[in-house]
């Protein structure tokens, strides 16, 4: 007679867990991806791996100038995610940051190259109207197609990077200084025409107190307001949205303006308080990794302050790795795509437990 | 004029064929209802693999003329295929057995393929003592290029037809035989209802999990070809970080653009090598910025297109229903 061969074990959905089960499966994740790479480095450079570790710890905390840099990697790889977070929680897939970043990014550099005989904070005013504008832009755009025509958001949004990212690199060639070089170059080195103030004698200290802002408001408005309860009915599910009255088409339209608009103050604390200079690389591929960072921290905008540094930390720890032992800047890469498989592999662990089938259980039936 | 199209359009074909391989191999992965949005990654993985495997044996070598043709292009496509399915096999582990969300796997394959590729690329290019940040591996880019002996002698027809190398025309056999297999098989049948509605899939006694790792793994090793391709024969066998750039996302596209259908890929693939040339073709005189607008022509195209078949809302030009969603059979 046929005999269905029974698997060994069967996976099972669990409930709901307690916040520490959780979190400590995650932790167990980091630390076994840590020791995967600690293994790979030390076959790679065949240090220690303990000198490994101070290598990456040395990357983010060696000196002042390092700290700074890591405090501002991450709120802006922050503020990208947090903006990304309330179009994935209505289960709209908006991997168009880098595109609205841009946007924003391109508004304002626009504002300073066109406006530098203005007064500093006419430019300064105008360049926080016209990034929000435009990263709002280049997000309703994706959304008003997808709240009418169903059209899908995930690979519109992907080409609408492209389409950004050209268009600044027309406009890097349009304004080109000095003439002949295809890069921008410093805006007003002189004049310092819509440069951010610099407080607490550091250009970044303002960047990381706007989004530390926006983080704080980005989790009361998911958490305690109307809109962020529809968002979520939305994302949960359309029909029960529609049923209770929600109108989805609108909710989609307003969430995805919000998305774009906080992307656009991505670029604009980009360009007016750190770089002052425009290329098509100044987000450098943020807007990817901040659908990881958001995702990781279950669009929970406390925990992405947790995984945004956690990404950046690891990628300057890498980076300075690959310095210290004359390796390619793109071991970086490598790193945070290991530890990024294991933290996305644990969330398995988190939702499902394997049970072994029981024999007994086989004879009953 | 005619001077001009005559060397447009094979240059077109040459830009379209790792387009044409990327796109074909997820079409086969999206048919199975898995959005890999690592396809840029692995076809990094696909290039760099190959250069590794043509590294290892042009280094074995005692000479030159000792170089088998036969090996040098079996070798190398072997690692490419290799390395490939490894990738294809890891998103399908992440997204199907352990069900993670598959544009976060995706991207972060994305991250590490490319990184992979610029990684190991850099190394080589510093084993083997070049003075340039390249890595040049002519001899092997030679036996890929191997063009039919007869094809320069037949005027414009072997020039635009017949003077390719054979992994342009694989290209076009691979695309042709997934759409035929796509849609008019038992198999593609099958593949088409995982993709559609694993749910039912499942309960007419379809083993969904088999056709997304065969699928997924299938389109990961096509799509690796595309980057082997573009190593040794569009590049000429020199490898150089971050040369092959956003060509994988460009497939992504194409994907959309051909709604779903490899073979309508064939055409399109060339179209878009043409719109990615366009601007060198394009007398412009100095002004040098329309040449960024006229590379954003492909990605304008391709959302024209994706309105476009959502506003007519044709049930035959619709992504598979079940497009980026794990399945888990007790979740019904």
């Amino acid at each position: 007679m046929f005999k269905k061969k029974e698997p060994l074990f069967h996976i099972v959905k669990r409930g709901e867990m307690p916040w520490y089960f959780s979190w400590g499966v995650r932790a167990a994740g980091i630390v076994l991806a840590l020791l995967c790479c600690a293994l790979i480095s030390t076959l790679v450079t065949s240090e220690n791996p303990i000198g490994i570790f101070a290598t990456i710890i040395d990357g983010s905390f060696g000196s002042g100038r390092k700290f700074m840099t890591l405090l501002q990697n991450t709120s802006m790889l922050l503020c990208i995610a947090l903006a990304l977070t309330p179009a994935f929680k209505m289960r709209f897939w908006n991997i168009g940051g880098e595109g609205q970043a841009l946007a924003g990014a391109l508004a304002s550099a626009a504002c300073m190259i066109l406006m530098k005989n203005q007064p500093n904070a006419v430019v300064i005013s105008c360049m926080i109207v016209t990034s929000l504008a435009a990263g709002a832009l280049w997000g309703a755009v994706p959304a008003f197609f997808k709240a009418k025509f169903g059209t899908n958001e995930t690979l519109f949004t992907l080409m609408m990077n492209y389409v950004a990212i050209q268009l600044v690199a027309y406009f890097s060639v349009v304004w080109e200084n000095p003439r002949g070089s295809g890069n921008i170059g410093v805006i007003n080195p002189n004049s310092h025409i819509g440069w951010f103030p610099e407080i607490l004698g550091s250009k970044y200290a303002l960047n990381i107190i706007i989004v530390a802002l926006v983080t704080v408001g980005m989790y009361i408005y998911l958490n305690y307001t109307k809109h962020g309860y529809e968002i979520s009915v939305v994302g949960e599910s359309e029909r029960t949205a529609r049923y209770i009255g929600i109108k989805v088409d609108r909710v989609i339209i307003r969430t995805m303006v919000l998305s774009g608009a906080i992307c656009g103050l991505a670029g604009l604390l980009l360009v007016g308080g750190t770089n002052h200079t425009l290329n098509a690389a100044i987000v450098d591929g943020r807007g990817f990794t901040a659908v990881m960072v958001s995702w990781l921290g279950k669009f929970n905008p406390i925990w992405m302050i947790l995984t945004s540094f956690l990404l950046v930390f690891l990628g300057r720890g890498a980076g300075e790795i690959a310095t210290d032992f004359g390796l390619n800047a793109s071991y970086g890469d490598i790193l945070t795509g290991i530890i990024l498989f294991f933290i996305i592999g644990c969330e398995f662990f988190i939702n499902y437990k394997l049970s072994l089938t029981k024999v007994s259980r086989k004879e009953e039936k | 004029m005619l001077s001009a199209i005559l060397s447009f359009l094979p240059r077109a074909v040459a830009q379209g064929i790792p387009l044409l391989y990327g796109s074909t191999g997820e079409i086969i992965t999206q048919k199975s209802g898995n959005m890999n949005l690592g396809i840029p990654g692995v076809m990094y993985v696909g290039g760099i693999c190959g250069v590794i495997g043509a590294f290892v044996y042009e280094q074995s070598l005692p000479s030159r003329e000792a170089l088998v043709p036969a090996l040098a292009v079996l070798i190398p496509t072997l690692f490419c295929l290799l390395g490939s399915l490894l990738m294809g096999l890891l998103f399908c582990f992440l997204t199907v057995t352990l069900r993670a969300n598959q544009n976060v796997t995706g991207l972060a394959m994305t991250t590490f393929g490319v990184g992979f590729g610029n990684f190991f690329g850099g190394s080589l290019v510093k084993l083997s003592g070049a003075d340039m940040p390249f890595l040049a591996l002519s001899a092997t880019s030679n036996c890929f290029k191997k063009t039919l002996p007869f094809a320069d002698k037949l005027g414009w027809f072997g020039d635009i037809v017949l003077n390719y190398s054979f992994l342009v025309y694989l290209a076009i056999a691979i695309a042709l035989f997934a759409s035929f297999t796509i849609n008019r098989t038992r198999t593609g049948l099958h593949l088409r209802a995982v993709g559609e509605n694993p749910a039912t899939a499942d309960s007419a006694g379809i083993n969904v999990n088999r056709y997304k790792y065969l699928s997924t793994c299938l389109g990961c090793m096509v799509a690796g070809l595309g980057g082997l391709y573009y190593v040794m024969d569009y590049a000429s066998g020199i490898w150089a970080n971050d040369a092959f750039g956003d060509r994988g996302w460009l497939a992504i596209a194409l994907v959309i653009f051909t709604v779903w259908r490899p073979n309508v890929g064939v055409l399109a693939s060339f179209l878009f090598g043409g719109l990615y040339i366009l601007h060198m073709y394009i007398p412009s005189g100095m002004n040098l910025a329309v040449k960024e607008l006229y590379k954003m022509l492909p990605y304008v195209v391709t959302i024209i297109v994706l309105i476009i078949s959502s506003l007519r809302n044709q049930r035959d030009k619709q992504p598979p229903q079940s497009l980026g969603l794990p399945y888990f059979r007790e979740d019904r």
